[in-house]
């Protein structure tokens, strides 16, 4: 990796690519900060022309108003609910399906494998419709078991714990079970504990993935108190009236903010488990 | 290894039921549907509905509203790939080139919209995009007369394809900065050491290692590009004139509608064109490797 451009007088060359990538930063984050300035501004200061930059007189008035008049805590409380059940769900799944794919022998192991994993590119809107009907008929639709069953349990997941376990070393099972250990002791006591890094990937994919779900929450949430956080806020979004864009700022930042927080604290597993698994696209296609 | 066998199948057991119940029936359950004319009605009754054959996928060629969702998509996705995988391995590129200590910087920097939630963003920038809005300001500043982003309807796919590649971009950087670091520096020095300028070493030896690593992208941005939804269901409801409607847009109009057979139907479709597009890519994967 590094000095492989420093074969003849890069310096130069890679401060100029430097800079040429320091502008275009500023332009990837440029609708992160349009976002967050205008969201401290009033409707008045909106509707000047051309728009300004600045908040001239800054005001949390659209912060107030999601969270006091328009419910936000009840869709951020409905995503959180959501997210850590899905998150939960795929941990507990995913690795008990992952250990025996990796170190059980079983009869139809492999076509159980390819069937799963041939899931990984159907696109997620092809399973929307008998989804409804298949939770309409069992009585789920506005509900949360409705939001959460459809995505616990993920091909992805399998994929990536399965993965790593592979890598365990068969002698480390092989003693615990001449010490008379079952598998599901060794599941949880031996290989989860050194599971560590993939759980995190994840418990941290899964939560994105979930997090930022919308066609599904769409369908399935039919009445305002079981909204999500950005079905709430897309139907804010074109829902009749006026659009009001400082509101509608202040909004996306509160979605985006939890992403953000955890993107940035975590992003080597959020990285890592993308270019590993075949990224968010892969993700939503499992997840919606 | 009887006993084995059991245990094997009571761990996966969890996962299957759910996955048997959520994932394959509903799968099944749309092809079965596509060939039938249910519609919002039948919910309580799904089984006792008409087959019809194909008419549904007739009848889905014959709506101009589908074909036109159909050659929106195929031009989303035809345009949209090719420019974030050339944006994303120009960053990836430049980012390997660049000063190693800001690494780390532009990989977090660059990959940031990756994560974000696509209805929040696709929200700031229909903003951003109004034909007196920010970005047409910046534009004057500099001397350029900037578009009705979202309104005219031969600039609102353009502006969504800005927007997607602005999200996804990042993406392909990460995969194709992963991909650089597995090819072995000694590669490029001797290529140096024999004269080769960086232009030459980019196209002789740099690209041609990366073609797996940019194919594997291509297969992701297919995937996640034909189902595009959040983007004109936020910023353009589809419009104007029906400009940005797509079939997954599509799709969920007809459940709108109580079309389910249809939207089923429509939903194959899909499948199809995702699947032979995939092939393609596999093809060209596999032929590389090969030779």
């Amino acid at each position: 990796m590094t000095g492989r451009a420093r074969v003849r007088g890069p310096r130069t060359g890679s401060r100029a690519v430097t800079l040429a990538l320091t502008i275009g930063l500023a332009l990837t984050l440029l609708p992160f900060a349009w976002m967050t300035l205008a969201s401290f501004k009033t409707p008045a200061e909106l509707s000047i022309r051309p728009p300004t930059w600045w908040p001239l007189q800054p005001t949390f008035e659209n912060y107030t108003e999601w969270l006091t008049r328009l419910d936000f805590p009840l869709h951020f409380a409905n995503s959180a609910v959501v997210a850590v059940f899905v998150v939960l769900g795929n941990l507990v799944f995913c690795s008990m399906f992952g250990y025996a794919l990796a170190k059980l022998q079983f009869r139809g192991k492999r076509a159980l494998f390819l069937l799963v994993m041939g899931t990984l590119m159907v696109p997620g809107i092809v399973t929307m419709i008998p989804l409804f009907v298949l939770v309409a008929n069992l009585g789920l639709v506005n509900t949360y078991p409705a939001l959460i069953l459809p995505f616990v349990a993920t091909p992805l997941g399998v994929f990536l714990m399965r993965q790593y376990m592979l890598a365990v070393p068969d002698s480390l099972l092989d003693a615990a079970r001449i010490d008379g250990a079952g598998e599901f002791r060794i599941l949880f006591r031996i290989v989860l504990p050194l599971c560590g890094a993939p759980l995190a990937t994840l418990g941290i994919l899964t939560f994105l993935s979930s997090w930022n779900n919308f066609l599904w929450p769409l369908v399935v949430a039919q009445s305002q108190e079981m909204y999500t956080v950005p079905v709430a806020l897309s139907l804010y979004s074109i829902g009749p009236g006026g659009i009001q864009y400082g509101l509608l700022m202040a909004g996306s930042m509160l979605v985006l903010l939890p992403i953000l927080v955890i993107y940035l604290s975590l992003h080597r597993f959020v990285m890592r488990g993308m270019t590993a698994t075949g990224g968010p696209s892969l993700a939503d296609a499992t997840d919606r | 290894m009887q006993r084995q066998g059991l245990v094997a199948w009571a761990l996966a057991l969890p996962f299957l039921a759910i996955f048997a119940v959520f994932m394959i029936l509903p799968l099944v359950g749309s092809l079965a549907m596509s060939f039938t004319d249910m519609s919002s009605r039948d919910v309580r009754t799904p089984f006792a509905v008409n087959l019809v054959g194909f008419d549904q996928y007739a009848a889905l060629f014959a709506d101009e509203r589908f074909v036109q969702s159909l050659l929106n998509t195929a031009y989303f996705v035809g345009v949209g790939i090719p420019i974030t995988i050339v944006v994303g391995l120009a960053l990836a590129l430049a980012v390997d080139a660049g000063i190693a200590r800001l690494r780390a910087v532009f990989r977090i920097g660059f990959f940031a919209p990756v994560v974000t939630s696509i209805v929040a963003v696709a929200i700031v920038w229909r903003f951003m995009l109004q034909s007196d809005g920010i970005v047409n300001s910046m534009l004057a500043v500099v001397g350029i007369d900037g578009p009705q982003w979202l309104t005219d309807p031969a600039w609102a796919m353009p502006s969504i394809i800005i927007m997607t590649v602005w999200r996804n971009a990042g993406l392909i950087m990460i995969i194709c900065l992963a991909g650089l670091q597995a090819i072995p520096p000694e590669l490029q020095e001797a290529a140096s050491v024999d004269g080769a300028g960086p232009w030459t070493r980019l196209r002789r030896i740099t690209l041609p290692l990366l073609r797996p690593t940019i194919l594997l992208g291509a297969v992701l941005l297919t995937v996640g590009y034909l189902q595009m939804f959040e983007e004109p269901f936020v910023m353009t409801g589809g419009g104007p004139l029906g400009a940005t409607t797509s079939v997954s847009l599509f799709i969920y109009e007809q459940f709108g509608f109580g079309d389910y057979a249809s939207g089923a139907a429509a939903a194959y479709v899909l499948v199809v064109a995702t699947a032979a597009i995939a092939a393609v890519w596999f093809r060209m994967l596999r032929s590389r490797v090969e030779s």
